[in-house]
């Protein structure tokens, strides 16, 4: 969305960063899906998809594809070792419980609260929520990433979600084009930029306060 | 194949058990796992003012997506409709009613429903209008959740890879899915699947729905559609 690749590619890395081995993390589609190119070679993450499966691996090569092994956007991928299927009930037991340890998914607003909304445009896009108010709900972080601003240059990260609401005070960490914040029980923390980008730009294009943190990492990759 | 349970039959013969206007359950997750054969029955023999429960309504030429598509349908409940235009397009028309369930709450109301269960609590979804909207709550050790109603239809029409004459279904990786849970939750459950093996030959440590949940088998010549990754 009005990100090129290398955009795209920067914030799936510092997303990838959150990630340690051993943990069951779900993606969303659009940037998260880019996080594990990211990963580390020898790192072990389970990745979980909704429509059943724990432990799925890359996209099969061209050719290669099985119509029954898809994720949860209907795309061909393979598992990985240790992976199994499971149904739906169970696919989102293992969210409710809190056993995803990470959602990585986007967002059309995020407020200063952590408040997510993602699911619906009134009036214009009604898609539903499909699954994403059980993982921003119980997953045990949500990380949002996205642009910064929408196609009409309004900020996305608001005082409060002018869209209905896909979870209140869900959200963990935002990652955007521009910056890393950290949502806190005091509001937004700025803790991050991405160079060429400063505090100041950073400010003009977020609609609400934040707060910015005493030492701030300037993240080149 | 023996046939001593007579449960395998005909796409032509099990065509009896639709009608106008009835409630019909079906299996899959974006049409991975829907019944191709069963869903061209239905289309073919006209069937309309269906309402539908499932996870999503397809793709408009993939899977339950072509009865959406071709205006079969009247209410749907579902947890996504965003890879069928079609589907959102009725819905704006006033054509097509959408109850949107979340997709997890979804899956255990049509659990419920297939367990003998007449609701579910849940705390999914509380903060939101469409979800929460002229539901009853509950109290329970000082939390506050909503009372998600089961979900059963009348016929339930799911995809497996084998089926023994008993019934007995396994599946085929992620086209599992939503269909173990839909299988329990029809009045009538029609299997379509891929292979129908004797007997005795599926390993019972490894089928996923016991034949008792289905009371029709018919064999598949496979999905006919072709995949927005093709």
């Amino acid at each position: 969305m009005g990100l090129g690749i290398d955009f795209r590619n920067t914030i799936a890395r510092r997303a990838a960063e959150e990630i340690r081995n051993g943990m069951v993390v779900n993606l969303g589609i659009g940037i998260p899906s880019l996080v594990p190119n990211h990963l580390p070679k020898n790192m072990l993450v389970m990745f979980h998809a909704e429509n059943g499966i724990t432990g799925m691996g890359p996209s099969p090569e061209k050719g290669m594809e099985d119509e029954n092994l898809c994720n949860a956007g209907g795309f061909p991928v393979t598992l990985n070792q240790g992976g199994s299927y499971c149904d739906s009930a169970i696919s989102f037991g293992m969210i409710r419980r809190g056993r995803v340890d990470i959602t990585i998914l986007g967002s059309l607003q995020v407020s200063q609260q952590g408040d997510l909304a993602n699911w619906i445009v009134p009036g214009k896009k009604v898609p539903g929520m499909g699954g994403a108010m059980e993982l921003a709900q119980k997953a045990r972080k949500v990380i949002v990433l996205m642009n910064h601003c929408d196609k009409a240059g309004n900020p996305k990260i608001v005082t409060s979600c002018t869209l209905p609401l896909t979870s209140k005070a869900c959200v963990d960490i935002i990652i955007t084009e521009l910056a890393v914040f950290k949502v806190t029980p005091k509001g937004l923390v700025l803790t991050e930029l991405f160079p060429p980008y400063d505090i100041q730009q950073v400010a003009d294009k977020t609609e609400c306060e934040f707060t910015v943190s005493d030492v701030i990492r300037k993240i080149s990759y | 194949m023996e046939n001593p349970f007579g449960k395998i039959t005909s796409l032509e013969k099990v065509m009896e058990a639709f009608d106008n206007g009835m409630t019909l359950m079906f299996g899959g997750f974006g049409g991975v796992g829907s019944p191709p054969a069963l869903i061209d029955g239905i289309l073919e023999k006209g069937i309309r003012n269906l309402t539908l429960i499932g996870n999503d309504t397809g793709f408009p030429h993939i899977g339950i997506g072509k009865l959406v598509s071709q205006e079969r349908a009247i209410k749907v409940i579902a947890s996504h409709i965003g890879s069928n235009p079609i589907a959102g397009k009725l819905m704006h028309e006033g054509k097509l009613e959408v109850e949107f369930s979340p997709q997890g709450i979804l899956a255990e109301r049509i659990r419920a429903g297939g367990v003998g269960l007449p609701a579910i609590l849940s705390d999914i979804g509380m903060d939101n209008e469409l979800v929460a909207k002229n539901k009853p709550h509950f109290l329970l050790g000082g939390k506050d959740y909503l009372i998600e109603t089961a979900l059963t239809a009348d016929v339930s029409i799911v995809y497996a890879k084998k089926a023994d004459p008993y019934g007995n279904l396994i599946y085929d990786k992620s086209a599992r899915n939503t269909n173990p849970l839909v299988a329990m939750a029809g009045d009538i459950t029609i299997a379509e699947v891929e292979e129908i093996v004797p007997l005795g030959s599926l390993n019972p440590d490894e089928i996923i729905t016991p034949g008792v949940f289905v009371d029709h088998i018919i064999p598949s010549k496979g999905v006919n559609w072709k995949w927005a990754w093709e």
